[in-house]
């Protein structure tokens, strides 16, 4: 009976603590062998740029082109109600009209949306994704908020088309657009990846870029001349103004171009700002 | 060579009496090749640790090397040896499933042609070439995973640090998951740290295991190790056919140690005891009426309940 001697023999509590098996080994990693590993190295700018940008614009194919088309209803739907409003017999108003309609479908998607996506990935924990590639903050924030100003380009083009028609201005200043969309869509774009970065909550974000539309609203379509002193001032600070006031002198029969190009100065040096204040936000959401 | 090295790791969040310790004094050693796996329930600091080993969270104090460069002082160095699988994937629910790959890829500093190779070789490895152009936020919670975890394989980095990678997937693709990384390790030495609940994937995957309480490590080792360490019992499981023969001393014996429920005996026996007992029974004539039987080794799960049970009442000791 020796096969069952231990169970026969021993009763009492079967579960004992006994050693762990191979305890006197080492508990220690498992060391592999193998050359010595070399740290990648970081993504280059323009590659990392690319890549984010066409990632990007590949999510217009899937989800934006709806919001493409709400940014120009919006605008289309503006014009079509201020032609009813607004003396039309002044030439500054026509032009400042359609400009301002044209710059806001910019703000509705460059400015808004992207505000309330980088906060929405933001509070989702989701800018891991970005923050654990070796890739250059700065060309995270320069892809998505290029991707954005273009998602603006095809509502700003219907927008600006149908402005120009109905309010009677020439169609072939509409060249202008080139400079004023890659301007005013990277000031404002820069504006809402900063808003979207800095908002210490989502609906924060949303509130930010709602309001940063809603100024241009305002302040880009209504003609400068009917704002009162005060709100001229508020105008003269806005970056928007800027784009605004660029696409609408290139309406005039004469154009000072000077003018144009110190607003379009102005929009630059604003997107150089806000770009960089984004990239370190991003930075700093990292690292939290 | 050391994949991570980390020491004193400790993390707190929030501040004054609100302050809560996520990660209380951690040193983990984590070898070139291992797969390393990190245990433990909603709130152990799981996620705390792998997002500070990316250098996506500043420790409170405490070191962390990776291939020996300082990560919490240069915090970006950890993203050019490691991808990191964190458990949203709301940067890539609107792309495609193959260009969310490619674009990873493009960002790990592949060539646009490059990166359109491995993505399509990522695809057929984990069986997603169907989905390839279906956007990733579309696909059920399962492909949705299996989508995103596809993206940490692009670019092949030395070391990857997963949250959670089988999550919500289904038997198959969570095998693919694993023979994914088993293959990476095999060819290439590569480090795979990885989040888990899943105590199967805990025992079939896992070279070692640091199991997590309350942020701190209660227990770090092979997973035979650990479940040795808690008991060397097993669980033998016998379900009779007909009745059992009760003169047959071993079975009479069997039966005082067993929890009875119908034809079913379970007892838990020393290793060599089990093994005795059940050489005795499959060739002696009690097995004309045994219908099944299991010897278990306890499980992880068995093992996390007692080295927490052990660490909550040293608490309130």
């Amino acid at each position: 009976m020796s096969a069952v001697g231990p169970l026969a023999a021993v009763p009492g509590p079967i579960i004992a603590r006994a050693a762990a098996d191979g305890a006197d080994e080492a508990s220690g990693p498992a060391v592999g062998a193998g050359p010595a590993v070399v740290l990648g190295r970081r993504t280059a700018f323009g590659p990392a740029l690319a890549a984010v940008y066409t990632g990007q614009l590949a999510r217009a194919r899937v989800a934006r082109i709806p919001l493409l088309f709400v940014a120009a209803f919006q605008s289309v739907g503006i014009l079509l109600l201020l032609r009813g409003v607004v003396d039309t017999g002044s030439e500054t108003t026509r032009e400042q009209v359609v400009a301002g309609a044209s710059v806001l479908v910019v703000a509705f998607v460059a400015l808004n949306l992207l505000a309330q996506r980088f906060g929405a990935l933001r509070a989702a924990g989701a800018l891991d994704y970005y923050l654990s590639l070796p890739v250059p903050r700065s060309a995270v924030v320069l892809g998505t908020a290029g991707s954005y100003a273009t998602f603006a380009v095809p509502g700003t083009i219907v927008t600006a088309v149908f402005g120009a028609l109905l309010y009677d201005l020439p169609l072939d200043r509409l060249w202008m657009l080139a400079p004023v969309l890659v301007l005013a869509g990277a000031s404002l774009a820069g504006l809402g990846a900063a808003i979207g970065l800095l908002a210490p909550k989502p609906e924060l974000a949303t509130v930010g870029g709602q309001l940063g539309m809603s100024v241009v609203l305002f302040l880009g379509i209504i003609p400068a001349d009917r704002l009162p002193v005060v709100v001229r001032a508020v105008r003269a600070a806005v970056p928007s103004t800027y784009a605004v006031d660029a696409l609408a002198d290139s309406f005039h029969r004469h154009v000072h171009w000077w003018g144009v190009v110190v607003d379009l100065l102005v929009c630059a040096a604003v997107a150089v700002v806000s770009l960089a204040v984004a990239a370190a936000a991003l930075r700093r959401a990292g690292r939290a | 060579m050391l994949s991570y090295a980390v020491r004193g790791l400790t993390r707190r969040h929030g501040a004054g009496e609100h302050a809560v310790l996520a990660n209380d004094g951690i040193d983990l050693d984590i070898g070139r090749g291992e797969v390393f796996g990190i245990l433990g329930p909603n709130g152990a600091g799981k996620t705390t640790l792998v997002r500070q080993l990316m250098g996506l969270l500043r420790p409170t104090s405490g070191s962390i090397h990776l291939f020996g460069a300082d990560v919490v002082a240069h915090p970006e160095t950890a993203g050019r040896a490691a991808a990191y699988l964190g458990q949203d994937d709301g940067a890539l629910a609107d792309l495609p499933v193959a260009l969310a790959i490619e674009t990873t890829a493009r960002l790990r500093g592949l060539t646009r042609a490059a990166a359109r190779r491995a993505g399509r070789d990522i695809l057929e490895e984990l069986g997603l070439v169907a989905l390839a152009d279906r956007s990733i936020g579309r696909l059920s919670g399962g492909q949705r995973r299996l989508a995103t975890f596809a993206t940490a394989l692009a670019g092949d980095r030395p070391v990857l640090v997963l949250d959670e990678p089988t999550t919500g997937l289904d038997p198959v693709a969570r095998r693919a998951v694993w023979r994914a990384l088993d293959r990476r390790r095999a060819s290439a030495g590569v480090t795979v740290i990885l989040v888990t609940h899943n105590v199967l994937e805990a025992e079939t995957v896992l070279d070692r295991v640091a199991v997590l309480d309350e942020g701190r490590v209660i227990a770090c080792d092979t997973p035979g190790r650990l479940k040795a360490s808690v008991s060397d019992a097993v669980r033998l499981d016998l379900v009779w056919r007909g009745d059992p023969p009760t003169d047959d001393p071993v079975v009479a014996a069997l039966e005082r140690r067993s929890a009875v429920t119908g034809r079913r005996w379970t007892a838990r026996l020393p290793a060599g005891e089990a093994r005795e007992a059940l050489g005795w029974l499959t060739t002696g004539p009690a097995f004309a009426v045994l219908d099944d039987f299991t010897l278990a080794t306890p499980s992880l799960e068995d093992v996390y309940l007692a080295l927490g049970g052990r660490a909550r009442d040293l608490e309130h000791a």
